[in-house]
């Protein structure tokens, strides 16, 4: 078994109200963890809108996603929590001493007495781009990313898209690849314009293929892809490959929160109104993904929720301790955790 | 009010009055197009409220900005006249816009 990482709370999604869940939890000296499956904090914040205004946070009558991603990582920096990223959480089982272990996909192991679940819209996955029946070939011809290069190694590559993963890649496995086309709607791309003209060096000698265009449909049995129809602009063109790896962005997805044996509604996880509390004891869900009467999908909404959450919380983290209520303002103890006194 | 019309992938037509300023993706939404998705909500963050533009009012509406080429890159079988919806701003100039949703968002 691998090493376990012990914590109170385990905050599942690294958005903002996960963030500010480290502050309030923070406040009742509750040490959190936060799982992510985006290489940085910040979620929709940060993978959406990082340079959108927001305009309804109070007292911010203007910030952008990522100025707000940025507030909340200096304001938990006190508390010093810690980050996992490029995770996804998936599975989620409770204990015989009433906590909770929590394993990832890369089989990170962590154990906590309480989980917190801050997943918004559910993980950011690679998007499936529309082409027909393309679910036959997935992870036998057709992969969303590259884990292991030797994989693509003799093989006829097909790579869709025009932004810096399409690009990186095609790059770093022309040289190993038995062929490689790039497949692109239009002659300019997203990706940095520098990998864009190496790309376009290697076309011009010959050691890559450039087809503008729209994939329409694979070809192949039993999940063996032969080749792809691509619509161009001088119509069909028949390209053969045995490996394709689109590049269509990230979508969100609920993933394995359905497994979890926690009750849902419509995809999103019901909880009270006064804990903020799943079915599942101990188990909190927070922001977007949770569901109430009334629920509104706001940031401002998830900053309430996580406060009341807090004290639950800290009932079963410390069941013998007294809960004081206490103000930032006028608390000595409050401000020595915050580090200004 | 100007009066613009969304077709659904099924042929359903959406006679809508929508405010000028306000996007033909939010009307959409308003009036629950079935079809359109704006996962994002309007950021021009997805490409799920792609919609084809009626070629008569293809020039009156124009061409897509940089960052939103971008985002069609995404979408399913984009078309010159393919446009996101939230980002066609109504005015008084489309009165009578007519735009149809395709057959799946990305």
């Amino acid at each position: 078994m691998n090493d376990i990482t012990r914590t109170d709370v385990l905050i599942i999604g690294a958005g903002p109200v996960g963030l500010f869940a480290v502050f309030e939890l923070g406040l009742y000296d509750l040490k959190c963890h936060l799982i992510d499956i985006l290489d940085r904090p910040g979620g929709q914040c940060a993978e959406l809108y990082p340079e959108k205004p927001i305009y309804d946070i109070p007292a911010w009558p203007e910030i952008s996603g990522q100025g707000l991603v940025e507030k909340l990582m200096e304001q938990i920096k006190p508390f010093g929590p810690q980050f996992t990223f490029n995770r996804m959480v998936s599975s989620l089982e409770k204990l015989d001493n009433g906590s909770f272990r929590v394993t990832t996909d890369e089989n990170e192991v962590f154990e906590a007495k309480v989980v917190v679940i801050a997943a918004g819209g559910g993980s950011f996955q690679p998007k499936r781009p529309p082409i027909p029946g393309i679910e036959a070939f997935e992870d036998k011809c057709v992969f969303y990313s590259v884990r292991h290069r030797e994989m693509f190694a003799g093989e006829d590559l097909l790579v869709v898209g025009g932004g810096d993963s399409a690009l990186d890649w095609t790059l770093n496995l022309q040289p190993i690849a038995k062929s490689l086309t790039l497949v692109h709607r239009r002659p300019e791309f997203r990706a940095a314009p520098d990998s864009v003209n190496k790309m376009l060096a290697l076309r011009d000698q010959g050691k890559l293929t450039f087809q503008m265009g729209q994939v329409t449909a694979l070809h192949g049995d039993n999940g063996q892809l032969t080749g792809a129809t691509v619509k161009s602009p001088d119509g069909d063109v028949e390209i053969s490959c045995t490996r394709l790896l689109p590049f269509f962005g990230l979508t969100m997805k609920l993933g394995p929160i359905a497994d979890w044996g926690i009750n849902l509604h419509e995809n999103l996880i019901p909880v009270d109104t006064e804990k903020f509390e799943t079915s599942e004891k101990g188990i909190f869900a927070v922001g977007d993904i949770n569901w109430y009467p009334g629920k509104l999908k706001l940031i401002l909404s998830g900053f309430h929720e996580v406060a009341l959450m807090a004290q639950a919380a800290k009932r079963i983290c410390n069941p013998d301790e007294k809960i004081v209520f206490q103000y930032t303002t006028s608390s000595t103890s409050l401000q020595k955790k915050l580090g200004v006194r | 009010m100007t009066k613009i019309t969304v077709i659904a992938f099924d042929g359903t037509r959406y006679d809508i009055d929508a405010e000028n300023g306000s996007t033909v993706m939010e009307n959409a939404i308003k009036h629950s197009v079935p079809g359109i998705e704006a996962e994002c909500g309007g950021a021009c963050a997805c490409a799920t409220c792609h919609v084809y533009v009626d070629e008569k009012w293809t020039d009156t509406v124009g061409e897509p900005e940089a960052m939103e080429e971008d985002m069609l890159d995404f979408a399913y079988d984009v078309q010159p006249n393919s446009r996101l919806s939230c980002q066609i701003k109504v005015s008084d100039a489309l009165d009578g816009l007519v735009v149809r949703v395709p057959e799946r968002q990305a």
